[in-house]
């Protein structure tokens, strides 16, 4: 029997699962895909967004305030890249004004500090490309850049050190009441199904979080996903923009931004689209060509030409926009942590702690003695002088080793992302861990080493290796097999 | 007379070439700029031949699983696929040099399987 | 580490090796290769189909063979090379910083640095291509190494995007190892690879040539399951309405190579039009002592091409090194310079300038021509002077074309500070 069930390994699941770790507490984690940070939490801008969008008094702009000033000690507790960048709204015109003023007003209501309004001159020489159009802008020094993947993960993995169990591939098709909690059925993709006893559920399972609400509460909910286009630039163009430049928001969301990423690149999106199916994960032509189209409005000389990689993300938005936290009063124990979408990567610190603040009112546990605040990030040896890393290389040869030629990855970082808890198992794991593959080559060159690192590692055949997972095969048996 | 249209794939130049033929036999060759040109046109109508490439299996080498052969000169067109077929299941052990014969007589044409590459022995 | 005369070989590909041998047979005693790859020959060692060597061994070779007996050459010359060696930066001052598992990081001051680091293909990414990202997209590289190195099918029912010869080459090498090669889309209303290739890999198994086609839409939630190839109107773009599915596992992509010169830029390096490095006469950039050659300079049709270049960028490299310890260095200032300017249907030509003092008697100037023109003259211009004006039945993109001048026609027109190469009509 377990105290606490997750639902869910992205990044609200990942946070709350940290914040519980911190108490003795039984806690499992079931993830229906084969790696943590899979579904929105691996697609979306990776933002810490200073907190003027939302609505003053809403959970949203509370928590996002709250997880924005969170930011800087976890990520030094994680060893996680975070960067607080600044961003700038930008207005074309003189009527944007007045929303810039609304913003300004709504941002001190929540709290942010630091915002103020930049004319045109000091925009431009904040941002010598942004458009000649600018007349001026709404500052924000307090928003960041982070790894989207990173953040999750590492949260997952100080979870996982902490005693949190994960079960990978595990969906979860069912949930029942029971006499003193709840019994969670997971169907595996052979088919075989298991049964978990739990006393407590957390739903965060992202777009898949209205189908759990809706087997307990009352007030029946749909998450709509909301798809977002981006287009990710070479890291040549990281340099484009310092901060992060949105448009005016409007009804969709905040806009597509320019922004370069902690990883140096340079990125734009998202388009905002409400699609049918949660399982369409398509970037489409009209997409692509919005986001082209638009990011060129508020910064000049953006260059798309220099594209590495588009993809889409699906936020899990509910008609209401307003994270739904909270235990169902009509499903005593059942705790929903849904409809997390924009600012939701930001907000997780501090949903985490919310969740687990829930949790505790129900179970009472107590603190868990030699809780490790601390994860050991994954050693990257740029950022090590020439006498360290020629150390480190003498005592890890394969830190000498280079396999992904665009980052500069080594087996050394490659070993070291498999073989620790919750470690990588697919190539796409190994790009959100060490970026193996993430270059300009887009794993053109590594993918073979890749793949003999990952099936030496995991005592499978090379054959057996995997881009994310069951069906996402990468070669199909040997030459001559078909002839 | 019958025209042939040919893009001769003797090197990278890929000229045009007509070859005229009158019952069966060819009259003449037009468009090549060399000698191999005519050559190649004179058997492509006839009886067109290609190099194959492939790989098969070598064991204890450290650096290759494939050791990269073909076929030492052209073969009939029409024996590509058995050729392939010969070379399914080959298995050949490190050292091999470039030149080595893989398999004499390929499918009965008179023509070797030859290594391309020379693989040391891991030792 | 080593003397300050070394020519360090960055790469030890077709480039990389014939640069070396010609360095060291034109006098230049220390030179390293530094090799990222477990052996040297580059990426010649996964194109083991024929058709290499005509122009250098009058045979014709596979591309193990042809960098076999290139590798051969450097090791009787005693040629020294690190392998599994990766090259991280190389400074203004040619200080070069390289790193593998033995030596660790290491630095070594260059005399002269020749780069050929070679290029890579251009990803999905880059073309915005929507849909979906499952496995099995592979560039057709990627795709040849895990077939001819590895050993794996990378796929069963495969699409190809692209024309060039790289993606012609792999759809009949697909199709002999038994997997079905439904379509080769190409965007351009001309194929970018050469025209052997559409008949021996294409025309030969009756695998479908599709021009002016793309793919407009990828499809499969784990592993690829379809593309849609779409109709290309005149401006390039997708014409709505034309789109037809294609089921498959694999969608190959040979859509274009980029010259990888990240280090060189790192160096300081200015690149030109071709992606590559702006380079004189003697290959070299505009840092002295700083070289290049092969397709990290511009994209080559045929490696005979490259070795040759390489082995120029190798005696002029070796030249350098020596005029270096006879303290001859920087000795260019009030040189007369010619610029070599493409116009016309020329897209870009090596080199860019020209020092008449400097260059050989005769000069081999390549480039390569912006689309498919038919009986169309090249000529070149000394100044506003037609010196030359060749007839061609046929020029096309996807074939490197070159001119000669000579020294002595430079040396006879002091007033000329310009070369012109460009397409005629008549």
């Amino acid at each position: 029997m377990y105290d606490v069930i997750v639902i869910g390994a992205g990044v609200s699941g990942a946070a709350a699962a940290r914040e519980l770790s911190k108490y003795d507490l039984h806690t499992l984690v079931l993830e229906a895909a084969e790696d943590v940070c899979t579904g929105t939490s691996k697609a979306n801008s990776g933002i810490v967004h200073a907190g003027y969008d939302a609505a003053p008094g809403s959970l949203m702009a509370k928590l996002n305030v709250e997880g924005n000033a969170m930011m800087d000690e976890l990520c030094e507790d994680l060893e996680i890249p975070f960067q607080r960048n600044g961003s700038l709204v930008v207005c074309i015109d003189e009527e944007g004004r007045g929303k810039l003023a609304e913003l300004l007003s709504r941002g001190e209501k929540n709290g942010v500090k630091g915002l103020r309004i930049v004319e045109r001159e000091e925009l431009a020489a904040m941002e010598p490309n942004i458009s000649e159009e600018a007349v001026a802008a709404l500052y924000a020094p307090s928003a960041g850049i982070i790894c989207p993947f990173l953040l999750n993960i590492a949260m997952a993995e100080n979870a996982c050190e902490n005693g949190t169990e994960f079960h990978l591939d595990s969906p979860v098709t069912n949930i029942e009441k029971t006499g003193n909690g709840y019994a969670v059925m997971v169907t595996k993709a052979d088919g075989t199904e298991e049964i978990f006893e739990t006393k407590v559920v957390v739903n965060a399972a992202g777009v898949y979080a209205d189908t759990f609400h809706n087997m307990f509460a009352k007030k029946k909910i749909t998450i709509v996903p909301r798809r977002g286009d981006y287009i990710l630039m070479d890291k040549e163009a990281g340099g484009l923009v310092k901060h992060t430049v949105f448009p005016l928001p409007g009804p969709m969301g905040k806009g597509i931004l320019v922004a370069p990423t902690v990883h140096g690149n340079l990125f734009a999106g998202p388009t905002s689209v409400d699609i049918g199916s949660k399982e369409d994960h398509a970037t489409t032509k009209d997409g692509l060509d919005t986001v082209m189209r638009e990011c060129g409005k508020y910064v000049k000389n953006v260059p798309l030409k220099m594209a590495i990689t588009s993809f889409s993300g699906n936020r899990a938005h509910w008609e209401g926009h307003e994270f739904l936290i909270g235990e169902l009063a009509e499903a005593p124990g059942f705790i929903d942590c849904a409809a997390i979408e924009s600012p939701g990567l930001t907000s997780s610190p501090a949903i985490g702690k919310m969740v687990c603040g829930i949790v505790l009112d129900i179970l009472h546990p107590g603190k868990k003695k030699n809780w490790k605040k601390k994860r050991k990030g994954i050693l990257d040896p740029r950022t090590l002088s020439f006498e360290e890393r020629n150390r480190l290389i003498k005592e890890h040869p394969e830190y000498g080793r280079v396999v992904c030629r665009c980052e500069g990855v080594t087996e050394g970082e490659i070993l070291d992302a498999i073989r620790r808890p919750l470690g990588a198992t697919t190539m796409d794991g190994l790009k959100r861990r060490v970026r193996a593959g993430a270059g300009r080559c887009q794993a053109g060159f590594c993918t073979p080493g890749q793949m003999e690192i990952l099936a030496r590692e995991l005592g499978i055949s090379r054959e057996e290796v995997t881009k994310r997972g069951k069906g996402t095969w990468l070669v199909k048996g040997n030459l001559k097999d078909e002839i | 007379m019958e025209k042939k249209e040919l893009t001769c794939i003797g090197c990278p130049l890929g000229c045009q070439i007509t070859v005229t033929l009158e019952n069966d036999s060819i009259v003449s060759v037009a468009g090549n700029t060399c000698p191999r040109g005519e050559t190649y046109a004179r058997k492509e109508v006839t009886a067109p031949e290609r190099v194959v490439t492939s790989t098969v299996t070598v064991l204890d080498s450290s650096l290759d699983t494939c050791l990269p052969v073909k076929t030492d000169g052209t073969i009939p067109k029409g024996k590509i696929f058995s050729c392939m077929q010969a070379l399914k299941g080959i298995t050949v052990k490190a050292p091999v040099r470039t030149g080595d014969v893989i398999i004499e007589n390929v499918c009965g044409t008179g023509v070797d399987i030859i290594a391309t590459k020379t693989v040391e022995q891991n030792l | 580490m080593r003397s300050e005369n070394t020519i360090v070989i960055i790469g030890g590909g077709p480039a990389g090796l014939a640069a070396a041998i010609s360095a060291k047979k034109n006098g230049a005693e220390n030179i390293l290769i530094l090799e990222r790859d477990r052996e040297l020959g580059g990426i010649l060692n996964q194109c083991i189909h024929n058709g290499f060597g005509l122009h250098t061994f009058k045979e014709e070779l596979t591309g193990p063979e042809y960098a076999g007996r290139f590798i051969e050459e450097v090791k009787a010359l005693g040629i020294p090379y690190k392998l599994n060696t990766m090259v991280l930066d190389i400074s203004p001052d040619k200080t070069v910083t390289a790193m593998n598992s033995e030596d660790g990081l290491f630095e070594i001051k260059a005399g002269a640095v020749i780069l050929c680091m070679g290029c890579r293909e251009r990803p999905r990414g880059a073309l915005s291509i929507p849909g979906t990202r499952p496995s099995g997209i592979y560039s057709a590289g990627t795709a040849q190494r895990l077939m001819n190195r590895e050993g794996f099918m990378p796929g069963k029912i495969v699409v190809i995007l692209g024309s060039g010869d790289i993606g012609l080459i792999m759809a009949r090498r697909l199709t002999l190892e038994g997997a079905e090669v439904k379509a080769v889309a190409e965007l351009m209303p001309y194929s970018g690879g050469l025209k052997r290739n559409i008949v021996q890999c294409l025309d030969d198994y009756g695998i479908p040539l599709l021009l002016s086609h793309t793919v407009t839409d990828i499809r499969g939630k784990d592993r690829v399951e379809s593309v849609v190839i779409s109709e290309v109107g005149p401006d390039g773009s997708p014409v709505p309405g034309t789109g037809k599915e294609y089921e498959c596992d694999t969608l190959l992509l040979s859509v274009g190579l980029l010259p990888e010169n990240e280090l060189s830029k790192a160096a300081g390096v200015k690149l030109g039009s071709t992606g590559g490095p702006v380079v004189n006469e003697s290959l070299e950039t505009g840092i002295p002592g700083v070289f290049a050659c092969g397709n990290v300079l511009h994209v080559h049709d045929l490696v005979d091409y490259v070795s040759e270049e390489a082995a120029n960028a190798g005696r002029h490299a070796a030249k350098y090194v020596e005029g270096l310890s006879r303290g001859e260095a920087a000795k260019t200032a009030g040189q007369r310079t010619v610029d070599v300017v493409p116009e016309n249907g020329v897209r870009y030509t090596v080199p860019v300038t020209v020092r008449p003092d400097r260059m050989d008697e005769e000069l081999t100037i390549r480039f390569r021509v912006a689309n498919v023109y038919k009986n169309i003259f090249v000529s070149v211009y000394l100044g506003e002077e037609r010196v030359q004006h060749r007839k061609r039945p046929v020029v096309a993109p996807g074939e490197m074309e070159q001119v000669t001048i000579k020294r002595q026609d430079l040396l006879d027109r002091p007033d000329v500070k310009k070369i012109t190469i460009r397409l005629e009509e008549e």
